[in-house]
């Protein structure tokens, strides 16, 4: 019944990854990275992924582009506006990456060839569709006018570093929504920005989004951003997603005790002055999780049975959620 | 930001004004040297082949004559001249085809990787092993003097200098994330590699060759000067100095001094040019950072 509702939906979603494994076997021995993880995006639609480093979501968001690591095995499926990516051939993969799919960086800076104008960059992305350089020449300054770049005549004669940080994660903003693509990923865009500018970036990509009706993937380790930004949040622990929920509700009331910890783990500026408590233990990759509920070693709330296989999801309250006992997670 | 572009731009153009006199002087020996080869038939004040035997061995100030005669009378300044022809031609063949080779070799080891990568470097490293000059005699032996084969085979020779490092270099870019936002746009890796990789790696390529400029003006004077290169009666700098000995002998060193300075200078000079370029690479790299 479910699946058969998730068949009919697939066809519609901007990116559906269903129960997807990975493993790459580094000097002989198997290193599981990701397990059975499901992310769906619809059109128009802002989901979070959210977890510490090495949690598996950056893997996650690439797989959607066949960007696998070397020699990684792969179970489960991974299905972009209809195309199945795990089996397509390289030429699917680019004719995908090119028209349906972009991608937003970390580190804008980093992301730019920096020999090459500014103007190339946001060309090159059309040329490469198909559009003629003369109309991808005149489409250009509009699209950089769009981002809200002064001047974007003269801006498309200027080098990478001759931007800001802020003004450079604009130009890829425009460079990847410029091919009108049904699925943005975003890893961590904001990161490597200050707080002030990270405010404006992300009301612009929402804006933006929004009026293109892209669905995104806001890959992120700051929970309080997704939570503002995005329609629903998945948070990932250890190669596993332990909770599906929308945005709101996962603010108010986690269903994970990870979630939970997470939370309590961020000051906030807002009512009385409280301890930050931070999670004990260190956060784990999939490999060397404990059997059972990763999260179980540094759960506070672990038992027994939390070592018996691994917690199906359940719903509780507004979230899917896997854990035993999630009515013990105090909100 | 209009505003302080210009101002950045202005900085930079003081920045160039400021470079070292050494600099200076050895890019305009270079320019004078191209510009004296390029100009010879118009310029030298007579033919290289004009011979009088009443005028040999002249010392240089001789009137008419500034740099003096050989011992055939031939007019000294007139044939170093002509002979810059030769000598930065040749050379310039050498370090071109070493480019194309060595870059397309390093490229394709470093994208590539693997197995090809190991067979790549491995045959460079051969080649490497050779002394140049020892292939350029043997290249002679088999197909025989003339210019064509010594710099086709210089320039095998000399791929491994570029290789190598083209090789190391794009490694090294090729890990930087721009090339991976590229291919998420959907490139193919021919396109990022000589699109987005090979601009940021050319620096590097372009100072290791006038290196090897230097390398390769240095080994086509050797060959020439045993007398394996250039044939007469035409002249380059290495074959003037071989025709030179038996003058030295007779007490005037003049007719092969001028070009063994001419060879030492353009080498010099080269070299100074090419680690300012490596230099000044290695600089933006550390500021970068």
């Amino acid at each position: 019944m479910l699946q058969k509702k998730e068949a009919e939906t697939a066809r519609r979603d901007a990116l559906d990854i269903s129960g997807l494994s990975l493993a790459v076997s580094r000097s002989g021995t198997d290193v599981p990275l990701l397990a059975g993880v499901s992310v769906r995006v619809a059109r128009g639609e802002t989901v979070g992924l959210v977890g510490e480093s090495g949690s598996g979501k950056s893997l996650t968001s690439r797989s959607a582009l066949g960007m696998l690591p070397r020699g990684a095995r792969t179970t489960g499926g991974v299905t972009v506006s209809g195309v199945d990516v795990l089996g397509a051939d390289r030429r699917t993969l680019r004719e995908l990456r090119r028209t349906r799919v972009s991608m937003i960086f970390q580190d804008p800076r980093a992301s730019i060839n920096p020999v090459r104008r500014v103007g190339d960059y946001l060309t090159e992305g059309l040329r490469a569709r198909g559009v003629s350089s003369r109309e991808a020449a005149e489409r250009a300054p509009d699209l950089l006018d769009q981002v809200g770049i002064r001047d974007p005549r003269g801006a498309l004669r200027r080098f990478p570093h001759e931007f800001s940080g802020g003004m450079l994660q604009r130009v890829m903003i425009a460079g990847a929504l410029s091919t009108e693509p049904e699925l943005l990923l975003a890893d961590e865009p904001t990161t490597a920005l200050d707080v002030t500018t990270q405010a404006e970036v992300v009301g612009l990509l929402k804006t933006m989004q929004e009026a293109h009706g892209t669905g995104m993937l806001f890959v992120t380790h700051d929970l309080d951003l997704a939570a503002a930004i995005c329609d629903r949040i998945y948070v990932m622990y250890a190669g596993r997603i332990v909770e599906e929920a929308t945005g709101a509700s996962l603010f108010r009331s986690p269903a994970h005790p990870y979630t939970r910890a997470l939370l309590e783990a961020s000051p906030s500026v807002h009512g009385e002055k409280a301890v930050v408590k931070a999670i004990r233990g260190r956060p784990l990759a999939l490999a060397e999780a404990p059997s059972g509920c990763s999260f179980r070693d540094r759960c506070p709330l672990a038992e027994e049975s939390c070592a018996e296989g691994v917690p199906p999801y359940r719903a509780h309250g507004a979230s899917t959620v896997a854990c035993l006992r999630p009515e013990e997670v105090a909100p | 930001m209009t505003l302080t572009i210009p101002r950045l731009r202005a900085k930079a153009a003081r920045g160039r004004r400021r470079r070292p006199l050494t600099l200076v002087l050895a890019t305009a020996f270079l320019v004078l040297v191209a510009a004296m080869g390029l100009l010879a038939p118009v310029l030298a004040p007579h033919s290289p082949d004009e011979t009088s035997l009443l005028n040999a061995l002249a010392p240089p100030g001789t009137e008419g004559h500034w740099l003096g005669t050989d011992s055939t009378g031939r007019d000294v300044l007139s044939r170093v001249m002509h002979g810059a022809r030769l000598s930065l031609l040749a050379p310039l063949g050498v370090v071109l085809l070493s480019l194309v080779l060595g870059t397309a070799i390093g490229l394709l080891a470093a994208r590539a990787g693997g197995w090809v990568d190991a067979v790549l470097s491995r045959g460079m490293d051969i080649v490497f092993a050779f002394p140049s000059l020892l292939l350029v005699i043997l290249s002679v032996a088999v197909f025989g003097p003339g210019l064509t084969a010594p710099i086709c085979v210089l320039a095998i020779a000399y791929t491994p200098f570029i290789g190598r490092v083209v090789r190391s270099v794009a490694i090294q870019e090729g890990a930087r994330p721009y090339l991976e936002s590229y291919r998420v746009m959907g490139f193919g890796e021919l396109r990022v590699t000589l699109r987005h990789l090979l601009p940021n790696v050319l620096p590097v390529i372009i100072a290791q060759s006038a290196l090897s400029f230097g390398y390769a003006l240095v080994d086509l004077a050797s060959l020439s000067y045993l007398g394996l290169g250039v044939r007469p009666p035409d002249a380059d700098w290495g074959s003037m100095i071989s025709q030179a000995q038996s003058a030295i002998l007779q007490g005037s060193p003049w007719s092969g001094l001028m070009p063994g300075i001419a060879v030492l200078l353009t080498v010099v000079c080269v070299n100074l040019l090419g680690e300012h370029l490596g230099g000044s690479i290695s600089g933006k790299r550390s500021e970068e950072t």
